[in-house]
C-alpha cells in the first residue's frame, strides 16, 4: 500500500494588509490572517486523487498555528486519513530549514512512498521546504509538477517549464514532489461534513522540542515597498497629457 | 470540479424524497399533476437535464442517481417562479430545487466559480473575498459619520444590516450611501455593526450549503444578542428573507422590514422633503426575493410614485410573473457557468422588457441588481441610454 504525506502549512492571507512588526525585521502576527499555502491545497488534493485512483493512504502534516486546526479538519472532511500537528514555537523565527528538518524526523515513523507538497508559498525566505526535506531525508525531489500517475514502485510525474513545455519524468520512490497544480482543483467539502469532523476526528500531535535554524537566512529589515523618486505622474486631459508623453518619448530619443 | 465518486445506496433516493416531505407544505409533492408548469415558466429550464416536473417524475421512478450526476441543477437561480405557477402549490424553489442543490455539493459536484463564493464566505463572511475589516469602508469619506453599534454603546431604534453586496461592491456602495444619506434626512436612530457583521447566508443556502448559512447565521446571531435595537432593516431582499423567514427556524428572532416596507410608512415625512427634480418615465423590476418570495409588491412603487414628476410604467412580466436577474440561488457566483450552458444572460431579457417600455429609468430594489443589469445594458443594442438606479438612489436624489 502506499504511504502518501503531505506537508502543508499557513501562510499569510493576502487580503488583509500586511504590516510589519516593531522589530522591523518580521511581519506583524497580531492582524494577520493566515490561510492554507494555495501550492499546499494543490498538494493536498493530488495526494487525494491518487488516493482515489490507486489506493493508499494519505497523512497530512501541517507546523502549529494559528487556525490549524480548522484546516487540519477540513483536509480530514476531504478524505484525509490521519492528520497531525507538529507542536512547537514556530512563531518567531522559524524557517523552512528548521521546518522541513521537524518535518524530516515526524516522517519517517510513517515511511512515506511519497510526500508531496506545495512548490513555493509566499512567506519563503530560505528557499522552498520541498528540496529542503528531500535532502534531509536522502530522497530525490522534483518540482514544478501539475500531474502524477504510479506503478507500483515507479512514479511518472509531469514537471512544467516555461513557455508551455511539460516534461514527463519518471522518479523511483520515495521521493518528494513539489506541487505546482493538482490535476485537479482543490475540491470543496460542505461546512457541515467539517463540523461532523470536528467532533469525530482526531487531530496527532508530535512534540518539536528543539528548532534547528541554521542554514537559512538572517532578515536585517523588513520593509514596504518604497516608493521610486523616478515616477512623474502626468496632470491635464487627454489631448495634454498626450502631447507631454510625445515630448517625453522625444526627449528620450524614442521616437 | 472535483471528481468525487458519487454512488448510493438504493434507499437514497427515498430518503431523498422523503426529506423533501419537512419543507412547509412539502407533502404537497405527493399531488404533482405532472403539468410541467413549473419546467416552462422556468427561465432556464430549457438547459436543465431535470427541471422541476421531470425531477419529480424521475424521483417518483425510483431513479435519482442520474440528477445527481448532472450539474444543469446549478442552473436554478431560485427565483420562485416555478412555485409561483405551481397548481398545486409544491415548494419547489425552497425544497426540491434547494435539496437536490444540497445533495450535489455534498457529492463534489459543484462549479468551481460557485466554490470560491462559499470558501469565501465562510473565511471573510462575505461571498466577495473582501477583507471583513473594511466591511464599513462604504461610509470612508462622508460627511457625516456613520454610526457603528460597538462605537455607540446605547440602543438604537433601528439596526441597519448593511448586507454584502451594499458593503463591498463599488456600485451598490452608492446606493447604500444614498441610504445613508436618507434615514439621517429623516432623522432615524440608527447603527450599523460594521466589521461585526457577517453575510445573511441565504443565497449561500440556497445554493446548497446549509452548514454554511447555519455557522454565518450562527454569528449575526452572537453579534445581535449583544446589543439592542428595536428592529433591523436592511437594503438586501436576500437579508431581508433570511431574517424574517430562516433565521427563526434556528431560534434567532427579531422583527425585520426591507427599507421600502420601512420608508413607504414614512411617506409623508419624505413628501415633505422633496424638491421638483424633473419629469422620468421609470419601470420597476420586482426582485424574486421582495416579490415573489415576500409578497413585497406595493411598497416599491409607492415609494416610486410619491416622488414629484414620476411616470410609472409596467413591463410586461411584473409583479408575481418578474424575470429573475439571474443573480439568486447562487446563480450572482455563477456567471460563467451559466453563459457556458445557455448562452443567454437573463439580465438582458430583463433589459429588453425595459426599454419596449420606453422608460428612461429601470428602478431596483435589491443590491444583487444594478450591477447585473448595467452590464446587460452595455451589451443589449438599444438600452444604451437607460439608466439603472435603485429606489433609495432615486429618493436621495429628489431629496
Ligand atoms: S407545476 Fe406543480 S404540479 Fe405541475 S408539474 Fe410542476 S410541480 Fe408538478
Ligand atoms: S426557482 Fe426559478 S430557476 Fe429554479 S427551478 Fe424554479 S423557476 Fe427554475
Amino acid at each position: 500500500m502506499t504511504n502518501i504525506v503531505v506537508f502543508a502549512k499557513l501562510v499569510p492571507d493576502l487580503v488583509e494588509e500586511l504590516e510589519i512588526a516593531d522589530n522591523g525585521i518580521a511581519l506583524d502576527m497580531e492582524w494577520l490572517r493566515l490561510i492554507i499555502n494555495e501550492f499546499d491545497n494543490h498538494a493536498v488534493e493530488q495526494a487525494l486523487i491518487l488516493k482515489e485512483r490507486t489506493g493508499g493512504e494519505v497523512t497530512v502534516i501541517a507546523p502549529q498555528a494559528e487556525g490549524v486546526d480548522e484546516m487540519l479538519y477540513t483536509i480530514a472532511a476531504k478524505g484525509a486519513d490521519r492528520v497531525m500537528m507538529l507542536k512547537g514555537d514556530f512563531e518567531a523565527g522559524v524557517n523552512n530549514h528548521a521546518l522541513a528538518r521537524a518535518f524530516a524526523t515526524t516522517v519517517q515513523t510513517y515511511q512515506p512512498d511519497l510526500i508531496l507538497t506545495g512548490v513555493q508559498a509566499n512567506d519563503d525566505l530560505d528557499g522552498a521546504v520541498g528540496p529542503l526535506i528531500a535532502e534531509y531525508l536522502g530522497m530525490p525531489y522534483i518540482g514544478y509538477i501539475s500531474g502524477v500517475s504510479m506503478a507500483g514502485d515507479k512514479l511518472s510525474a509531469q514537471k512544467e517549464y516555461p513557455g508551455g513545455l511539460i516534461a514527463e519524468m519518471e522518479v523511483a520512490l520515495p521521493a518528494v514532489l513539489g506541487i505546482q497544480a493538482g490535476e485537479e482543483p482543490p475540491r470543496y467539502v460542505a461546512i457541515s461534513k467539517v463540523r461532523q469532523m470536528m467532533k469525530t476526528a482526531t487531530i496527532d500531535e508530535y512534540d518539536v522540542a528543539e528548532l534547528n535554524t541554521s542554514g537559512g537566512v538572517t532578515a536585517n529589515r523588513m520593509y514596504a515597498p518604497e516608493v521610486s523618486e523616478r515616477a512623474e505622474m502626468l496632470a491635464g486631459d487627454e489631448d495634454e497629457v498626450a502631447t507631454r508623453l510625445v515630448e517625453i518619448f522625444k526627449e528620450a530619443g524614442l521616437v | 470540479m472535483a471528481a468525487n465518486s458519487i454512488s448510493r445506496s438504493p434507499s437514497f433516493t427515498q430518503e431523498f424524497y422523503q426529506s423533501l416531505f419537512k419543507v412547509i407544505d412539502g407533502e404537497n409533492i405527493k399531488t404533482c399533476l405532472q403539468c410541467a408548469n413549473c419546467s416552462g415558466v422556468c427561465p432556464f429550464g430549457h438547459v436543465m437535464d431535470f427541471p422541476p416536473g421531470r425531477m419529480i417524475s424521475w424521483l417518483r421512478a425510483g431513479i435519482f442517481d442520474e440528477v445527481i450526476k448532472a450539474d444543469s441543477v446549478w442552473m436554478c437561480v431560485s427565483c420562485y417562479a416555478c412555485v409561483e405557477v405551481c397548481p398545486k402549490n409544491i415548494p419547489l424553489t425552497p425544497g426540491l430545487m434547494t435539496r437536490a442543490k444540497e445533495e450535489l455539493l455534498l457529492a463534489g459536484n459543484i462549479p468551481t466559480e460557485l466554490q470560491s463564493a462559499l470558501e469565501f464566505s465562510q473565511r471573510y463572511g462575505n461571498p466577495l473575498g473582501e477583507s471583513p475589516r473594511k466591511r464599513a469602508d462604504w461610509a470612508k469619506g462622508l460627511e457625516t459619520e456613520v454610526p457603528i453599534m460597538r462605537k455607540l454603546n446605547r440602543p438604537v431604534d433601528v439596526l441597519w444590516f448593511v448586507g454584502d453586496y451594499a458593503s463591498y461592491h463599488p456600485r451598490v456602495q452608492q446606493t447604500t450611501r444614498a441610504f445613508f444619506k436618507v434615514l439621517t434626512a429623516l432623522g432615524v436612530d440608527f447603527a450599523i455593526l460594521g466589521p461585526e457583521e457577517s453575510s445573511d447566508g441565504d443565497s449561500q443556502r440556497m445554493a446548497g450549503e446549509r452548514g454554511l448559512f447555519e455557522m454565518l447565521a450562527e454569528k449575526n446571531a452572537k453579534v445581535f444578542e449583544k446589543y439592542e435595537f428595536g428592529e433591523i432593516i436592511t437594503t438586501d431582499p436576500h437579508a431581508y428573507n433570511a431574517i424574517k423567514n430562516e433565521y427563526p427556524t434556528l431560534g434567532i428572532e427579531y422583527p425585520v422590514r426591507h427599507y421600502t416596507e420601512f420608508l413607504v410608512e414614512r411617506i409623508d415625512d419624505i413628501k415633505a422633503l422633496f424638491k421638483g427634480n424633473g419629469e422620468m418615465r421609470i419601470t420597476y423590476h420586482d426582485p424574486c426575493y421582495l416579490g415573489r418570495a415576500n409578497g413585497i409588491y406595493d411598497a416599491p412603487r409607492e415609494l416610486l410614485e410619491a416622488i414629484p414628476g414620476v411616470e410609472l410604467v409596467e413591463m410586461p412580466h411584473s409583479r408575481t410573473t418578474s424575470l429573475c436577474c439571474g443573480g439568486g440561488g447562487g446563480g450572482m457566483w455563477l456567471d460563467g457557468f451559466q453563459w457556458e450552458k445557455a448562452h443567454v444572460r437573463l439580465s438582458d431579457w430583463r433589459v429588453k422588457e425595459a426599454v419596449d417600455t420606453e422608460a428612461s429609468i429601470l428602478a431596483v430594489a435589491c443590491p444583487y441588481e444594478p450591477p447585473r443589469f448595467e452590464d446587460s445594458v452595455k451589451t443589449v443594442a438599444g438600452a444604451e441610454k437607460l439608466i439603472v438606479k435603485d429606489i433609495i438612489e432615486l429618493l436621495a436624489e429628489a431629496i
